[in-house]
């Protein structure tokens, strides 16, 4: 069994995401090979080379690669195919758009977004909003997989792999990347962060979201926010959380005037400790969190606060 | 230009499923079912360029039952020109999907290819990026704006980092996030028009798609739950929780 891992990077950093997929790469039983594929990507490949369990690290450094786009990043791993078993990726957007297109490529049916490896073929994945988890066994000659992060402890330091260049030139690509437009990157990350702030719609305007901001800045924590939050515009798109947005599991999250629709859950119920503060003491959330707080989150939150500063 | 929207009977988003007794899957018999909510927004978009000006045909397309004219139906209501129905009865994986779409591709030649960007039943997100990779186009996945221009469409897309803006010469397949608008909802007499639409039945063989299963799906399993905690009166002792007891802090 040999697995080709997709790292995701911006070309110097390797984002931790990767490091889940290797070891999800490393439980299907056999080696772990990590692409990192950019322009002027050589200080990533160079981190991805400190990764402990992994054979050896490929590089395809073209300007081609620059902004991640799918089309020639599932070229580059088509080519590169008939010497793995298996070829993975986080499932990040940059993971989610690309490996499906690689696996059609391959005629492989593949597997989203698995927690847990059962065996060389077999995975753990959830459906319905993760309401069911589903075992599922590949009948393709490739396995084509995404991996969840936070279903998969990071891999370790190593001693220091191999680090081999590819020559490869992506076909020309149809599709134009124009622009990216980021968000406040003074915070950590929210799907690595070991403390997640979230609030709902229930914070009620952006100015009032500062104030989680704050809570988050206090804690070394990332901030979250429900689909609700998002969509009146409260907080950038980047930061939902959820079935359709990010999944998180930080050691800490704070929910603050989420209701807990299940949507919402399906994104943050295997964070290790979950604390609620709602004013409405019927809240879904409450059954699954660890303390709840009923109260208002404009009084209980500046009282958080300067207790935390204390 | 012309459109066609792929859109999937689903178990409706407000109902929360059961795993089968016997573990095989969920139980689906006797739940409402609904238009899956990304496709009603990539339907959404469709007909808001038609109504536009920037889209002249509205095809609207489902793989399932019987049971998915309904959701078609639903699609002509809104606003799709006609609607087909590629029947089948058991469960299609995304691969089987994607190959179907394309055989309609090849026979309806389309401009572009709206999806939703997955299915809240299977969360797979996978048969758009597929479709596209089959068919050779290029792809715009989780979007939130988009705008035609001649022929191109400049897409934004949410991803992890926050928003990005690409080109995409027609023709090119489309996955619609959330936020690309609030879809409509059907208003009677357009309820009663969409009857006489014309909607066309095939099916996978017909197509030449083989629809057989490449996945075995071994089990299906509720997950772990998450126990309840505790209400605690104030802020002043949820903090000496999170320090002593739980240790977080």
């Amino acid at each position: 069994m040999r697995a080709l891992v997709l790292a995701e990077h911006d070309n110097s950093l390797l984002k931790p995401a990767t490091l889940s997929a290797v070891t999800a790469a490393l439980a299907l039983g056999g080696s772990a090979t990590v692409l990192v594929a950019g322009s002027g990507c050589a200080k990533a490949a160079e981190a991805a080379g400190r990764i402990a369990g992994i054979d050896k690290v490929l590089v395809a450094d073209h300007p081609g690669l620059k902004d991640a786009l799918a089309e020639p990043l599932a070229a580059l791993l088509s080519s590169l195919a008939p010497d793995f078993d298996a070829l993975l990726a986080p499932a990040t957007s940059t993971g989610k758009s690309v490996m499906p297109r690689l696996a059609a490529m391959l005629d492989v049916q593949p597997v989203s977004d698995i927690v847990a490896v059962a065996g060389p073929d077999t995975f753990v994945r959830p459906i319905y909003a993760g309401n069911a988890l589903a075992t599922v066994k590949s009948r393709d000659a490739k396995r084509v997989l995404t991996v969840r992060a936070t279903a998969f402890a990071p891999a370790g330091e190593g001693e220091g792999a191999a680090v081999e260049a590819l020559d490869f030139a992506p076909p020309p690509c149809p599709v134009t990347f124009v622009s990216r437009t980021g968000h406040a990157a003074d915070r950590p990350e929210l799907t690595s962060a070991k403390v997640v702030v979230a609030g709902g719609r229930g914070i009620g305007s952006e100015a009032a979201f500062a104030m989680v901001g704050k809570l988050a800045d206090l804690l070394g924590g990332a901030v979250g926010a429900t689909r609700a939050a998002v969509d009146a515009g409260y907080i950038p798109n980047d930061s939902q959380i959820g079935q359709t947005g990010k999944i998180v599991a930080p050691d800490l999250y704070f929910a603050m005037g989420i209701s807990g629709a299940i949507q919402h859950l399906a994104g943050m119920k295997d964070s290790r400790i979950i604390v609620a503060i709602n004013k409405d003491p019927e809240a879904p959330i409450f059954q699954i969190a660890d303390y709840g707080l009923v109260a208002d989150v404009f009084e209980a939150m500046p009282k958080l606060i300067d207790a935390l500063k204390t | 230009m012309k459109v066609l929207v792929a859109v999937k009977r689903v178990v409706d988003y407000n109902v929360k499923i059961r795993v089968a007794a016997d573990h095989g899957g969920v139980e689906t018999a006797g739940l409402k079912m609904s238009m899956n909510p990304f496709d009603e927004i990539a339907l959404e978009q469709a007909v808001r360029w038609k109504e536009a000006g920037a889209a002249d045909e509205v095809v609207a397309a489902s793989i399932g039952p019987q049971a998915s004219q309904d959701t078609l139906r639903t699609a002509l209501a809104v606003g799709a020109d006609r609607a087909i129905l590629v029947r089948t009865d058991g469960p299609v994986e995304p691969l089987a999907v994607a190959k179907i779409l394309k055989a309609l591709a090849e026979r309806e030649n389309p401009d572009v290819i709206f999806l939703g960007k997955q299915a809240i039943d299977d969360d797979s997100n996978q048969a758009g990026q597929m479709l596209a990779a089959l068919l050779g186009w290029g792809q715009g996945t989780f979007v939130s704006a988009a705008d035609v221009e001649g022929r191109t469409v400049r897409v934004v897309r949410e991803v992890d980092g926050g928003l990005e803006t690409l080109s995409l010469p027609l023709p090119c397949v489309l996955t619609a996030d959330l936020r690309l608008n609030e879809p409509r909802y059907a208003s009677l007499p357009n309820i009663m028009k969409a009857k006489r639409k014309p909607l066309d039945v095939t099916d996978p063989a017909a197509l030449g798609v083989d629809v057989a299963p490449r996945l075995l799906v071994i089990r299906v399993e509720e997950p772990p739950v998450r126990k309840a905690g505790i209400v605690v009166p104030s802020v002043e002792v949820l903090v000496d929780k999170l320090k002593n007891e739980a240790k977080v802090l």
